[in-house]
């Protein structure tokens, strides 16, 4: 039961009006507003106000002006599990609609005159084009094998002004087994380096990455050079095309690129519009064939693009790695149940926490520091290359829990520590400076005080600690802490000690202990047995793929 | 120059067209550039003549191939360089184009030493130190004589006689004398006798590198190589000889006079056998790699299959874990190491100047590096000008090329990526070092070995990389803006999923870097901004502190 799951006794000492403001703080509603949305041409619907029409959808949604209520209730009724087309973004330059829903009912000549004349009037709300894009996310061969089940897609001979379109990416199932040979490959002991490509080859995980990468960029293409409406479906419409949808908007909008704008998107595409998160997460022991990697999927899409793209987002590898850490965790309400009516009726509001509060409240241990706005407001589209070797495999999410294998030293750590010492530096100068100038004397340093950084947001906030759930830093024990602050001594020595109290060190050699869970091999049996047991080459991964639910 | 260049007659003779005006030149993520191509003994050059876009030099020497294809009457010429890049010319008329193609074909594959350019290079640069002189054994011998007295320079092979590709000085034990040296030397491929490679500060531990002991299939033994390996070792210690190659391939060694050590003539040693691929196994590993790299197909599998199939990875990880193990014998065993593979000269430089970068905090400075390259390559003989005689794109028969050496930066760079602060140096350094081994203005890496170099008179004929290298407008580029000195041994993941494909050497000519220089340049403001603010809070502090100090009364908050 929903009930045992840990939000619901989770207790982060926060009063009734505190937690609901934490459950406000992303507003659906302001979000289709941020895009133009309601419009001449998209108006708000509440045809779907007690979860009738379509019990997966939110109550709240959009739809063309010339979309009535009774073509959308037809509609729904040829499409599987009643998910019609509507509105998910935007595009305001061009005018051009993202849609989704799931696959028509049409089987081998089935039509529908509501279903064809939604399609039409979301085709008649964007004026810059003459036709719409049909995206279907599956590749053909499966949505040929929908067509005996009574589904299938649309017949562009029934649909005036369509574009037809399959982009191939694969079902939950395969997904599945994707991720578990991946695991199973790196997970092996005295791994050599053919087993792991071959492996990452066969397992297939890179080339679904790069299938939903391929389907986002042609969505975004669709929508921003050619200025067409896109209608994006696969069978239920909320797997694939929540993928699609979800990476093809953070490549249009850079606010989708921001902390705030990416929580926005999951809540839009993934939670409000009914990705199930139980069954996909496994977060009640349903059916094992129900489980699948998809949300995953998605944010090491996005993790890919920072890859490429390194100041165009304000938020680092860590949020992204956080939030999987907490869709898994089952500790706040967000991704419990299936959607939106489920959580009503569990009244999550009420009775559990809202994650994006508790991670807009440490905020400053989830920013880039490479991130330039200013980039993203001269390049508000990206254009990533798809070419495979872009494509990496994410060691920090898939070896979360291994800490043997990660840089022993992180830049991005070094980086956002430095960063924060400049903050102390900047308002320990102003002190300074004004009680030098209390003293009657002219502080030497001002008259060529430093260019300031150009930082958006000044904080004011200490950096807390990193939850220790990480890794990227977090010292594994106590011991080896001690063993380090050893070590910072040593190495501080003769360093005018004024100049060091401030800067936290972040120079980890390793040796001693930390090394002993390095193996290079071959030493058995030596004159120093000690040392000589070959330790696993890789550590245990039984936490990291439980928690990736395969 | 130029005229120099074209007073003689071999270039003259090759050079039958020297200029062709409405040449187009492509180049990936650049502008198309159209101008003058002109071409001299030693250059390619593609000038526009307009001010903002930039001429194209290209060295000659830096073609590795070059391919024709003709469209009507415009022809283009493919020109694949050795640094990896693909550039390609329009030319108009056939004529013209297949007189350029023969002329490049002609001075791209010089076979004489003497008509390099760094014998015609003069710098334009003013020489503040000279790098022929920077890095000398025996100022790095002074270094070792302030830790050790264990150790003295032989100049048993001031003639170049003992040992054809070693320095003229070296560093042996202390008791062993010139005359067992040329009986040890007898008795190791191309008369390398174990000589000092390294010497651990920390705990006295020493790295040798030899040749293999020319054993043969009768067992051969030499006494005096026993003595020599033995003196370094500590009473009642052992020590381990590391063979680069597979127990299989020492074993067939022994045929053609080769072998190893055997535990009956070496008890106090242990051998342990690595396998470390050398010569056209390692060229067709990078041959196949760019050859991925280059694959603009979207196919993921395809990728994967061809990196995989390139083995180049598997060469890393296995150069790195040898390396890693006989740092671990120095550092953890308290053990004394020996290494080598057959000649001595590519696996063997791999694993010890590696260790090196493992163990010695002073390797990972710039100066360091250079030294460990001029000790444990250029001094210690590894024949550059045949391993880098062509690269990943040569259409002729491999003789004796192989990558080592950009092995050997591949896997400074692994450890770089996994220890970001603890190299004074960054990626462009180890990617200069590469593109000027393989062609250069610079006379360093001209000759084979250091017998090469004094007949070919390189100190005095030639600049010398470092010297370039080494002044504060260079340096300042390579410099690692998140350098921390750090002490303490740095010890590698070897696992798979830790060493991955140098994107900065492969896919630097395939891809886009705009994003990526942003991002780096960003950061370096962020350093700095940083140490502008804490120089800045130190000296008013300093300054309230003096207030204070010539003031007791204003000592109250």
């Amino acid at each position: 039961y929903y009930e045992e799951l840990y939000a619901f006794s989770y207790n982060p000492k926060q009063n009734d009006q505190q937690r609901e403001e934490g459950w406000q703080l992303i507003d659906l509603g302001a979000e289709f507003e941020r895009m133009g949305v309601p419009n001449d041409q998209w108006q708000h619907t509440d045809v779907n106000r007690d979860y009738k029409v379509c019990e997966t959808y939110p109550r709240d949604l959009y739809v063309p002006i010339t979309a009535s209520k009774p073509i959308i209730v037809g509609s729904s009724k040829f499409r599987s599990k009643g998910r019609f087309p509507v509105l998910t973004y935007f595009y305001q330059e061009k005018k051009a609609a993202v849609c989704r829903c799931s696959q028509p009912l049409s089987g081998f000549s089935a039509r529908c005159l509501e279903d064809e004349s939604m399609l039409q009037a979301i085709s008649k709300a964007n004026h810059n084009s003459r036709f719409v894009y049909v995206m279907d996310t599956r590749p053909k061969l499966n949505a040929l094998a929908n067509r005996a089940a009574g589904k299938g897609y649309e017949n562009e001979d029934n649909y005036s002004n369509i574009r037809f379109q399959f982009v191939g990416i694969e079902n939950i199932h395969v997904m599945r087994a994707s991720l578990q040979k991946l695991l199973e490959v790196i997970g092996a002991r005295s791994l050599t380096m053919s087993d792991y490509l071959v492996g990452l080859e066969s397992s297939g995980w890179l080339r679904h990455i790069k299938a939903i990468v391929d389907a986002a960029v042609f969505l975004t293409k669709a929508v921003t050079v050619e200025g067409a409406s896109v209608l994006v479906h696969c069978s239920d419409g909320w797997d694939r095309t929540a993928q699609v949808c979800a990476l093809g908007s953070l490549l249009m909008d850079p606010y989708y690129r921001t902390i705030k704008g990416l929580m926005v998107l999951i809540e839009k595409d993934w939670i409000s519009f009914g990705h199930k998160f139980a069954d996909r997460c496994d977060q009640l022991d349903g059916d094992p064939k129900e489980v699948s990697p998809i949300f995953t999927q998605f944010l090491e899409c996005v993790w890919q693009l920072t890859e490429q793209f390194p100041h165009a987002f304000e938020y680092s590898e860590w949020f992204l790695l956080q939030i999987h850490e907490h869709v898994h965790s089952c500790q706040y309400g967000n991704f419990l149940g299936n959607n939106q009516r489920q959580r009503e009726q569990l009244q999550l509001g009420e009775r559990t926490h809202s994650l994006w509060d508790f991670l807009m409240s440490e905020k400053q241990n989830y920013l880039n520091p490479f991130y330039k706005p200013s980039y993203s407001e001269a390049h508000p589209v990206l254009e990533p290359s798809t070419l495979p070797y872009h494509f990496k495999f994410w060691r920090n999410m898939y070896h979360q829990f291994d800490r043997s294998m990660h840089p022993r030293q992180s830049i991005l750590k070094t980086i956002l520590t430095l960063k924060e010492n400049s903050r102390k530096a900047e308002s320990e100068l102003q002190a300074l400076e004004t009680r030098l100038q209390k003293l009657g004397v002219t502080p030497i340093a001002t008259s060529d005080p430093p260019a300031p950084p150009p930082t958006r947001d000044q904080r004011t906030n200490p950096l807390p600690p990193r939850p220790d759930s990480l890794i990227l830093g977090a010292p594994i024990n106590h011991k080896e802490v001690e063993r380090h602050e050893e070590e910072d001594e040593q190495n501080e020595v003769g360093v005018e000690a004024t100049e060091r109290t401030d800067t936290e060190r972040t120079v980890e050699g390793s040796s001693g202990t930390e090394s002993r869970k390095q193996s290079y091999g071959e030493l058995e049996g030596t004159c120093n047995g000690e040392l000589a047991k070959e330790e696993p080459a890789v550590v245990s991964l039984e936490l990291g793929v439980a928690r990736m639910t395969c | 120059i130029l005229i120099k260049e074209y007073q003689i007659m071999e270039f003259a003779e090759l050079i039958k067209t020297p200029r062709v005006d409405g040449v187009v030149l492509h180049r990936p993520f650049m502008p198309t550039v159209e101008g003058t191509l002109c071409l001299t003994g030693h250059h390619l050059i593609l000038s526009s003549r307009q001010d903002n876009t930039e001429e194209l030099w290209l060295l000659h020497s830096n073609i590795d191939s070059t391919e024709k294809r003709f469209v009507g009457s415009v022809g283009s010429i493919i020109v694949k360089c050795k640094d990896l890049r693909v550039i390609q010319l329009d030319i108009p008329g056939m004529e013209e184009c297949l007189n350029i193609a023969s002329s490049i074909e002609a001075l791209s594959t010089l076979d004489s030493v003497s008509l390099m350019y760094p014998f015609f290079y003069r710098p334009m640069f003013e020489v503040i130190e000279d790098g022929w002189n920077s890095y000398l054994p025996q100022d790095a011998f002074k270094e070792l004589e302030s830790m050790t007295d264990e150790w003295r320079l032989s100049k048993v092979n001031k003639d170049f006689t003992v040992c054809p590709s070693y320095p003229p000085l070296v560093a042996v034990p202390k008791n062993i004398d010139d005359d067992t040296l040329k009986k040890v030397a007898a008795f190791r491929h191309g008369g390398r006798f174990p000589v000092l490679s390294y010497y651990h500060k920390k705990n006295g531990m020493v790295m040798m590198r030899a040749g293999q002991p020319l054993t043969g299939t009768n067992g051969r033994r030499c006494k005096e190589d026993e003595k020599l390996i033995n003196a370094t070792l500590r009473p009642g210690k052992r020590g381990y000889i590391i063979d680069t190659r597979t127990i299989n391939v020492a074993q067939q060694a022994k045929a053609r006079g080769g072998g190893f050590e055997s535990e009956g003539n070496y008890p106090q040693w242990r051998r342990i056998h690595k396998a470390i691929d050398r010569y056209n196994v390692l060229q067709e590993s990078l041959i196949k790699l760019v050859e991925a790299c280059n694959d603009q197909s979207h196919s993921m599998d395809r990728w994967l299959s061809k990196l995989e199939a390139s083995n180049w990875q598997t060469h890393i990880k296995e150069i790195l874990t040898t390396a890693c193990l006989a740092a671990q014998c120095i550092d953890r065993e308290g053990a004394s190491v020996l290494v080598h593979g057959t000649e001595g000269t590519d696996s063997t430089l791999q694993v010890s100047s590696l260790a090196q970068i493992i163990l010695d905090p002073g390797c990972r400075t710039i100066k360091g590096f250079q030294g460990l390259v001029e000790r444990e390559w250029l001094q210690a003989g590894h024949p550059f000008q045949q391993r880098c005689a062509q690269s990943a794109y040569s259409n002729s028969k491999p003789r004796q090329e192989a990558p080592a050496f950009l092995l050997f930066l591949d896997c400074v760079w692994q450890v770089l990526r996994q220890f970001p602060c603890s190299f004074e140096f960054n990626e462009s350094f180890l990617v200069l070092l590469f593109e000027h081994a393989y062609a250069s203005q610079f006379g360093t890496f001209l000759g084979s070995c250091a017998a090469d170099r004094a007949r070919l008179s390189l100190p005095e004929k030639t600049v010398s990389l470092w010297s370039w290298v080494n002044r504060p407008q260079e340096l300042e580029r390579l410099t690692n803006p998140l350098y921390e000195a750090n002490s303490l041994v740095i010890w590698p993941s070897v696992a798979p999923q830790s060493l991955l494909l140098w994107e900065g050497l492969f896919l630097r000519w395939n891809r886009s870097s705009k994003c990526l220089d942003e991002a780096y340049e960003e950061m370096v403001h962020i350093i700095e901004y940083n140490k502008e603010l804490q120089n800045k809070v130190n000296s008013l502090r300093r300054q309230l502190a003096q207030l204070e100090t010539e003031d007791p009364l204003l000592d109250t908050p």
